[in-house]
């Protein structure tokens, strides 16, 4: 009998420290706000209120705009951990809703398009939650622009990440030559895939059932 | 195989050579393996054996365990019965019979009480009319004396009669009535001893049922104890029907404790957090299970005070003093979870609605969130409220069909434990019958080559009375 009990408790301990990985989601989300593509805002707050939707418990979501100089917290617009209480998530999320809608109201146009610095934000971001599932939704044309005197030539170590592009839509210079968008495409997906990342590109808006 | 062929320089002569030389081998040590085919063959025939024998005695051993802890099992169900049922004699004997004194003198009463008006209601004979006297008089009165007068003196005789027929009518109608006011209060006192009879009649009749069923159970009980085979067929088939019973009951009792458990894990992650675990289940989830196991345990401890069920013994074996006590604090227990239970669902909706309108929220239905937590909202959740509170007490009955689902177990395992020792044995007995016979087969099978120097032998011979064929199969039995 004693033995039984012994073997029991053991099985127990067992089956507590067995896996103690977290199972957590973290999402970072770039918003572009350079020149014109500021206007597709709506669609990007429509997005976010989906993926606020699909999070749960202790999961962690971030919202930041992409502007002249990205890698900052400055621009990081709303972001939350979620709490465990099923309460408190929801408190948080409708609080975190109002942010993004009144960042959505007021957003100016940014001068330069810094998305090397946001993807650096979203990985320090996302390492310093540890969270088991990290991803990168970039909300953006994928047209780099940075202002002189910014180095952004580095590689970000993005291993253990997924980066999806959402909405990445067509410049007036990519009607002209096609090459072009699909260059940048295939040049972010490199850079991506090259420092170990997943990489998809979502533009159907409507069929964001699979996002996570 | 070219060194084989070439021991000659005809490869047909070489091959013909080898035969000669197996064959002639073979036949020098036939014997030797016949007798190493045959020790093979009834080696394996007679462990197969050994252990079928093995298993046919386990197989005895535990049907006659199977029988005797039947046997025991309905010896304590019938002991219970008759217990009963002289307790409820006892309660009737108690109850109806032990005021039979009173109930005698009130019989005794009511008879003296209707003897002594019956005898004051006897019908009083009128007394002889006095005009038969004057009637006489008048008839022995000589004519001659005085006729003259009789008339008036008829007269008189007339008027004294109706005067006296009168008085008496009145008296009469006086005894009369008087005899029947006695009467009218005699019937109060007959409907008084009638109802009393009939009630003993029917405790009588009562008790005479009840002892014709004790009678019966007293049968049955003097069966088992007996061992009778009759008494442990019914006994086997009525646990049989006890286990299905007692599983579909269960069944249902598992499906009220699931619907208990998704109403209160949703909320119990407002309590112990939604993201912690316990190996790979969720804490809530556990902690809502924890709560409806607690709530079944309460309810079987329950039910053991009450003494409807006895699967713990030491509780049916505490003093009555401790029982009480214990039915008081389980039964506080109980209603403090269902409580918290009634209060877990209430949290339950509240967050449902909570979530519905965050996500209404999202999806930008702003408005559409508002109409949802609505008016009938106090519907639903006054049903999760009075569920969260009703399903723990319902769950305190499962104690009863547990007690039958475990006690009717022990006999249909039993009885699925015979029949697969049976089924082991009887496979052993083949592969035992299946070895020997490979044994004679393969002894055939090795004379085969051996056709030309055996048919030599059996000419030499010329008693021609070797071996019969099947002398081998002698051992062989089924």
């Amino acid at each position: 009998m004693k033995r039984i009990m012994i073997l029991a408790l053991c099985a127990l301990l067992a089956a507590c420290s067995s896996d103690t990985a977290p199972r957590n989601t973290g999402v970072y989300m770039l918003l572009d706000t350079s020149g014109t593509y500021n206007e597709e805002l709506v669609k990007a707050e429509q997005i976010i209120r989906f993926t606020l939707s699909r999070l749960d418990a202790s999961d962690s979501f971030a919202v930041a705009r992409i502007d002249t100089g990205s890698f900052s917290e400055r621009d990081i617009i709303a972001k939350a951990s979620f709490d465990d209480r099923p309460s408190a998530i929801n408190r948080q999320k409708r609080l975190f809703a109002e942010q993004v809608g009144e960042f959505v109201e007021n957003a100016e146009p940014a001068p330069y398009t810094d998305i090397t610095g946001g993807l650096l934000q979203a990985v320090e971001f996302l390492n310093e939650k540890g969270t088991g599932n990290k991803t990168i939704l970039i909300f953006s044309d994928l047209k780099e622009d940075l202002e002189k005197g910014y180095v952004r030539d580095i590689e970000v170590p993005l291993e253990g990440f997924e980066v999806i592009a959402l909405n990445v839509t067509k410049l007036r210079s990519d009607n002209v030559d096609p090459r072009e968008y699909l260059g940048r495409l295939e040049e972010w997906q490199g850079r991506v895939e090259k420092t170990g990342g997943k990489w998809r590109v979502i533009n159907d808006l409507d069929g964001l059932e699979g996002l996570l | 195989m070219s060194f084989m062929l070439g021991i000659t320089p005809w490869p047909v002569a070489s091959a013909l050579l080898w035969i000669i030389l197996i064959v002639a081998a073979l036949y020098l040590i036939r014997s030797t393996a016949h007798k190493t085919i045959q020790a093979a063959a009834q080696g394996l025939h007679r462990s197969f054996r050994m252990a079928s024998k093995a298993v046919s005695r386990s197989e005895t051993n535990l049907a006659a365990r199977n029988r005797d802890v039947l046997l025991a099992a309905g010896r304590e169900a019938k002991e219970r019965i008759i217990e009963r049922e002289f307790d409820r004699i006892n309660e009737t004997v108690r109850k109806d019979l032990a005021n039979y004194s009173g109930l005698h003198r009130s019989l005794s009463e009511s008879i003296g009480r209707i003897e002594k008006d019956h005898q004051e209601a006897v019908d009083v004979p009128p007394d002889p009319p006095g005009w038969v006297k004057a009637v006489k008089a008048v008839a022995d009165m000589d004519a001659k004396d005085g006729r003259a007068h009789i008339g008036s003196i008829l007269s008189d005789i007339h008027k004294s009669l109706i005067k006296a027929h009168k008085e008496a009518m009145a008296a009469y109608h006086e005894a009369s009535a008087k005899r029947h006011k006695l009467l009218r209060h005699m019937r109060p006192d007959w409907r008084k001893i009638q109802q009393t009879l009939g009630a003993v009649g029917k405790n009588v009749d009562s008790l005479l049922s009840r002892s014709v069923t004790i009678d019966r159970h007293m049968q049955e009980y003097e069966d088992i104890v007996r061992g009778h085979d009759r008494a442990t067929s019914v006994l086997s088939s009525s646990s049989l029907v006890n286990f299905f019973v007692s599983a579909f009951v269960l069944c249902i009792a598992i499906g009220g404790a699931t619907i208990n458990f998704s109403l209160i894990a949703r909320p119990m992650a407002e309590m112990v957090g939604g993201t912690s675990l316990i190996g790979d289940f969720r804490t809530a989830d556990i902690a809502a299970l924890v709560i409806i196991l607690v709530e079944i345990s309460m309810g079987l401890f329950l039910m053991e005070s009450l003494r409807i069920t006895r699967l713990f013994p030491v509780i049916g074996a505490l003093p009555d003093k401790t029982r009480v006590r214990m039915i008081y604090i389980t039964f506080t227990i109980l209603f403090l979870l269902a409580s918290v239970e009634a209060g877990l669902a209430y949290m339950r909706e509240v967050l449902l609605q909570d979530e519905l309108a965050t996500s209404a929220l999202l999806r930008g239905e702003a408005a559409a969130a508002v109409t949802a937590t609505g008016e009938f909202m106090w519907i639903t959740t006054a049903a999760q409220m009075g569920m969260g509170f009703i399903l723990p007490f319902a769950l305190v009955f499962v104690a009863i069909p547990l007690e039958t689902f475990v006690h009717s177990l022990r006999t249909v395992l039993g009885l699925i434990g015979i029949f697969f020792l049976r089924v082991v044995a009887l496979v052993l007995r083949v592969l035992a019958n299946i070895f020997l016979y490979l044994g004679v087969l393969l002894k055939q099978m090795y004379d085969l080559p051996l056709f030309v120097p055996l048919w030599i032998e059996e000419r030499m011979s010329h008693t021609g009375d070797g071996p019969a064929p099947d002398q081998d199969l002698k051992g062989a039995r089924l």
